[in-house]
């Protein structure tokens, strides 16, 4: 059985509100496959990291970065088709990401694992946790403006690029803290399911940011702990348990 | 540019080569209303973003010094399901309740004491998706409204709003004009719009086809040139309001 202790806890609760809360957003920009597919960018980097024994994070951070950059650079130019370009390339390093990751990490790579979980592993997660929704809080007004509208943001005086590309940074972070959790074929549901489940909750944004965050932090914190109970990987929990706050939030719906 | 709030000399504006704007030349003076007509892929809403400063272009746009402009979109990408309430979308613009219930009040909103429970509860707290076409167009208008622009560019909606729902916006363009002289820039499909509020008209096709006062340049021969020989157009004229003068294909390629 895995012991989990407080670091466990800790790491849940502050990474848990910070995907639910910047998934509100990541669905308000109709983004959630963009979201789910940038997820599998990060193994590469954690595969890398892997071989050459360097924190885990930070290679899945830098792959990342890169996938994120090109997203941006894409969406600077719209006449060029997003979807499948993203998909192609998010594939493409999800192949070689296979490829190279060690045989006895594939599993944790791929479905979490936080059976090693260090105290300075968890102070980054809770900084970086902070920094994601602080970042996000003060762009929020001018970000919910630019999906309405990009030209009336723009002429509202809304740097539309830079609000972007600091967004899209933020889903890199979020992203390379939750892979340890959740592994890196499941983290989009992490930051896409509390906020579509919230939506059917919210008639307010105050209402439907919140409630996301709330149930980010049910459903990490949730798995992780039936995770530890029952010695399953938490990523696939963590799934289950955001999926039954969403059917939960179809009832409300209905 | 004594008295003109607007100038603008050779604008051409091209993508990739393809030329959408060429050699536009007019000026618009304070109170003015200058409507913009013209088919469908003319170039009206290139041109709005020109002016707004959304995309790159030859030749000059000059605006009188200081001028604050405010923008109506066509559209917004607002569906059912955004949780975002109208006292919301006005937050993301200006904080100041006041300032608020003012704007909504200049666009004919109730806003006096007798209907603050009315305002609360039917329309501040409403998802801007459950609004009506003509609510929400007005909703828009007001929100363009709130740090009291110099000109108002408002791109015309074409679907959502009802023959009467229309009639009603524009007189309260109309309005606005008289009150707090505000200059306006719309952009319209419906002649007898142009007719009835605007002092003068600019005509697209990519080139300038007219420019001037409505009934000195609006003729025959200009509105086919303008829309092609199977143009129809609709005139009220203001002796027999209910009757509809249809000018025949024939007669519009004398």
């Amino acid at each position: 059985m895995l012991e989990l202790n407080y670091l466990h806890i800790i790491s849940a609760i502050f990474v848990g509100i910070a995907s639910g809360y910047l998934g509100s957003f990541m669905i308000l920009k109709r983004m959630a496959l963009v979201g789910d597919a940038l997820s599998h960018v990060a193994l590469p980097g954690l595969a890398l990291a892997l071989l050459f024994n360097v924190n885990p994070f930070l290679g899945a951070f830098a792959t990342l970065f890169v996938g994120i950059i090109i997203i941006w650079l894409i969406e600077n130019k719209t006449e060029l088709p997003v979807e499948s370009l993203v998909g192609l390339l998010f594939t493409f390093s999800l192949a070689i990401g296979v490829l190279i990751t060690p045989d006895e990490h594939i599993f944790e790579a791929l479905f979490g694992d936080i059976a090693q979980i260090t105290a300075l592993d968890t102070v980054v997660a809770v900084i970086l946790s902070l920094v994601v929704i602080l970042v996000m809080k003060k762009i929020s007004k001018s970000f919910i403006l630019t999906t309405m509208s990009p030209d009336l943001a723009k002429s509202s005086g809304v740097n539309v690029r830079r609000n972007n590309l600091f967004f899209l940074l933020m889903v890199a972070l979020i992203v390379a803290l939750g892979i340890k959790a959740v592994g890196t074929l499941l983290m989009g549901a992490l930051v896409i399911i509390p906020a579509i489940a919230s939506k059917n909750f919210s008639s307010s944004m105050s209402r439907y940011v919140v409630t996301s965050s709330v149930i980010g932090l049910a459903s990490l914190l949730g798995g992780v702990i039936l995770a530890g109970f029952y010695n399953f990987p938490p990523g696939p929990l963590v799934v289950l348990a955001s999926t039954a706050i969403f059917l939960l939030s179809l009832l409300k719906k209905a | 540019m004594e008295g003109k709030i607007l100038n603008v000399e050779n604008l051409s504006v091209a993508f990739d080569n393809t030329v959408v704007l060429e050699n536009i030349n007019f000026n618009v003076s304070k109170g003015d209303v200058l409507a913009v007509i013209g088919p469908n892929g003319s170039g009206k809403s290139v041109m709005f973003r020109a002016l707004l400063g959304l995309v790159p272009h030859e030749g000059k746009i000059n605006w009188q010094k200081n001028v604050k402009i405010g923008y109506v979109p066509q559209k917004l990408a607002v569906d059912k399901g955004l949780p975002l309430t109208v006292l919301e979308f006005f937050k993301l613009k200006s904080d100041s309740k006041k300032d608020i219930i003012e704007s909504l009040s200049s666009v004919g909103i109730d806003t006096g004491p007798s209907h603050e429970h009315h305002l609360e509860h039917h329309l501040l707290n409403r998802q801007m998706g459950f609004l009506s076409g003509g609510q929400f167009q007005r909703i828009i208008i007001a929100w363009s409204l709130i740090d009291k622009p110099d000109v108002l560019l408002f791109d015309e909606p074409t679907t959502g709003i009802d023959v009467g729902g229309e009639e009603t916006i524009y007189n309260l363009l109309h309005e606005l004009q008289d009150k707090h002289n505000l200059t306006i820039i719309l952009i319209s499909h419906d002649l007898n719009i142009v007719y009835k509020y605007a002092n003068s008209v600019i005509c697209l096709n990519k080139q300038q086809v007219c420019f001037g006062e409505p009934h000195s340049v609006l003729d025959p021969k200009e509105l086919s040139s303008l829309y092609g020989g199977e143009a129809r157009f609709y005139h009220h004229s203001h002796a027999e309001k209910d009757h509809h003068v249809e000018q025949s294909d024939e007669h519009m390629e004398q």
